[in-house]
């Protein structure tokens, strides 16, 4: 099944700027918005059943209705950070259609009384970086962001910030670090940002597909958007799909088609010969699923009850010419570097994690190294601030757990490769005592 | 090797512990830089404008730190003691909250870089695809070519074009083997980085968002 809310013909030429977007309806939503009252818009939005698209999945319109309501310094953060491994989804739609993503922010923020917005994109992005800057001009040009936004008496200030190269910068409160000048460190929650976020005003915090399916779900009435999908996740994901697949990129799918669906028919699977081994439905932080976990039906609430996550909605796909061990190293070693140091589990978690596989790899591990291997997984899990040591955590267990066999076996492999004895014989130890 | 690897190492004692001394960023025998003298330190009037202008944009001046640094680079090539002292002054910080700022994010260099960044993914997706060997490559085309760095990097964002770097900020891919040389070619006689792998000509994978006929761009390596 599909339909294409976004990404439909958004290779059109022109797109980006105000011209085209206008002549196929854009900013209607705007003006449609501005007619009914603040509450209102919320109210769509909760009845849309919009669920986040960055990652968590929380409902967008039961966090924007945790924002305190009346006049006060109140901000919008639009997550465009987008680091997330295999996730390039809102790069498209930001090189593409810009003015989709400014019409949400404007909607948003009208309907929560914010005068403030910021986008907070990635500073390797600079060619959406800079398309944006001249959509956000063309916007302010037109009128539809400043003093007064068409008559309505609703006033923004919208300012894009790029960042500089930092992946915890996609966790929000990190952002929020980050955007107030600082090194992107993740906060203490509670207070959550809707409470105390930037400069300790309520934030509220969305991903960039959020944000640019406001003006659709106004458009259509937040009831018709929940008839697309499934009862707990309604509409349409934009997916980026990656790895041992023939037609990678991105597709608009609706929530709960199956991922054979995906992964076979649209991406073509991987090459001929080739078996799906492993695939990350979510990113490269979701636990790993298998081949035979392939006709799941792709929505937030299967994949959580399969052990998984739909996450950002990245698709990583794992062909039988990889080795889990390989796979394991490369994720390892990404969070290690990513790790902002702030909590030891993560900091020390993901730094032995990767050691303990160099010793593999050495061939100076023993069976027992798995063991406890996981037993660091579990025990990142919920103790750190942010989710960053969970997000190696849980696919470097997932991977433990299900590819054990195969570890153990590169293990045999590599003490032979390096011919060392994994354990010192008996007779070489020191009695205690004798030192 | 890149530059990267280029460095000296951080002295080790046998046990491995670092030695003292080994942060050269921090000279303990002077008291510690307090905010810049604006009388004392020259900042080029064009920098001083353009940082002056980001600070206005944000309810506290101090949110345009990372885009001042991103200025500052821009400028001297890297973020420099000098670069550094020189926002130090228009932002009214200390260099040290700066410099601290600067070491957290991988795009400011705090030490001297070529003028050229061609940063290889190696992460997982464009890994899959072969990135690791594309980056040696890279590595050995550059050889005898100082002014172009060469940096294996986190996920870019584009694995769909893995695998993939991005030159000057360009995004670049499919890559093969043999475009390593023509990466170094280009940027030599300073053309525009193998146009026809740039990620801005290429068409969305969805069937539905896609107008090649209007826009008769053939998709890179694309089927369907």
């Amino acid at each position: 099944m599909t339909a294409h809310l976004l990404f439909d013909r958004i290779d059109e030429p022109g797109l980006n700027t105000l011209k085209v977007y206008e002549q196929r309806g854009g900013y209607s939503a705007l003006r449609k918005a501005f007619a009914v009252p603040q509450n209102a818009i919320v109210e769509e939005i909760s009845a849309s059943g919009l669920r986040g698209r960055g990652g968590a999945g929380f409902k967008m319109g039961q966090k924007a209705s945790f924002l305190p309501k009346g006049e006060m310094a109140k901000y919008l953060v639009c997550n465009a950070d987008e680091s997330e491994p295999g996730t390039f989804k809102d790069r498209e739609l930001m090189q593409k259609c810009p003015h989709m993503l400014i019409e949400g922010i404007i909607i948003t923020t009208f309907a929560t009384g914010i005068h403030h917005a910021f986008i907070y994109i990635r500073g390797e992005y600079e060619l959406q970086a800079d398309i944006l800057e001249a959509a956000i001009a063309e916007a302010q040009a037109a009128g539809f962001i400043g003093e007064n936004i068409l008559g309505s008496g609703h006033s923004l200030k919208l300012v894009l910030h790029r960042g500089a190269g930092a992946y915890i910068c996609g966790e929000e409160t990190g952002l929020l670090d980050s955007l107030e000048g600082k090194r992107g460190n993740p906060r203490l929650k509670p207070p959550f940002p809707a409470i105390e976020g930037l400069y300790a005003g309520p934030t509220l915090v969305n991903n960039v597909e959020t944000l640019a399916t406001v003006p659709t779900i106004i458009n259509m009435g937040g009831a018709e958007y929940a008839k697309i999908g499934t009862e707990g996740s309604t509409g349409t994901k934009l997916i980026s799909v990656s790895g041992d697949v023939q037609r990678p990129g991105n597709y608009e799918i609706v929530l709960g088609t199956s991922s054979r669906e995906i992964i076979y028919g649209l991406c073509g699977g991987p090459k001929p010969g080739r078996e799906v081994k492993m695939w990350f439905p979510g990113g490269s932080s979701s636990p790993v699923l298998l081949a035979q976990d392939l006709d799941l039906a792709y929505d937030f609430d299967t994949l959580a009850k399969a052990g998984s996550m739909l996450g950002s909605g990245a698709i990583i796909v794992v062909d039988d010419s990889h080795s889990a061990f390989e796979v394991a190293q490369k994720l390892v070693k990404f969070y290690a570097h990513e790790s902002c140091g702030k909590c030891v589990p993560c900091r020390e978690g993901t730094n032995w994690t990767h050691k303990m596989l160099a010793r593999i790899e050495a061939g100076e591990a023993t069976p027992m190294d798995l063991d406890i291997m996981a037993s660091v997984q579990t025990q990142i899990i919920g103790n750190c601030l942010c989710v960053l040591g969970d997000a190696m955590a849980m696919p470097v267990g997932s991977i433990v757990a299900k590819f054990r066999d195969e570890l153990e076996a590169e293990i045999d492999a590599a003490s032979e490769r390096a011919n060392t004895v994994p354990v010192a014989p008996i007779q070489d130890a020191i009695p205690v005592g004798a030192r | 090797m890149s530059y990267f690897d280029k460095r000296p190492p951080v002295k080790r004692y046998e046990h491995g512990s670092r030695v003292p001394g080994w942060d050269e960023a921090v000279d303990l025998t002077k008291p510690p830089a307090t905010v810049p003298d604006p009388a004392l330190t020259p900042v080029p009037e064009e920098l001083r404008a353009k940082i002056e202008a980001a600070m206005a944009l944000y309810p506290d001046p101090k949110s345009a730190s990372i885009p001042a640094l991103h200025l500052a680079q821009k400028h001297h090539g890297w973020c420099s003691p000098e670069a550094i002292t020189q926002v130090a002054c228009v932002m009214r910080l200390t260099p040290a909250y700066l410099t601290s700022v600067a070491s957290f994010y991988d795009m400011f260099a705090l030490q001297p870089k070529p003028k050229n960044d061609v940063y290889v993914c190696t992460n997982i997706s464009c890994s899959l695809l072969g990135a690791d060997e594309f980056y040696e490559h890279m590595c050995a085309a550059v050889e005898g070519h100082d002014d172009i760095g060469v940096r294996g990097f986190e996920c870019l964002g584009a694995c769909e074009i893995g695998p993939m770097a991005s030159v000057n900020g360009e995004y670049v891919g499919p890559l093969n083997l043999d475009d390593a040389k023509l990466i170094v070619e280009d940027l030599e006689a300073g053309r525009s980085v193998l146009e026809h792998k740039q990620l801005r000509n290429r068409a969305v994978a969805d069937p539905a968002g896609r107008v090649a006929d209007w826009t008769g761009i053939d998709p890179v390596g694309q089927e369907g």
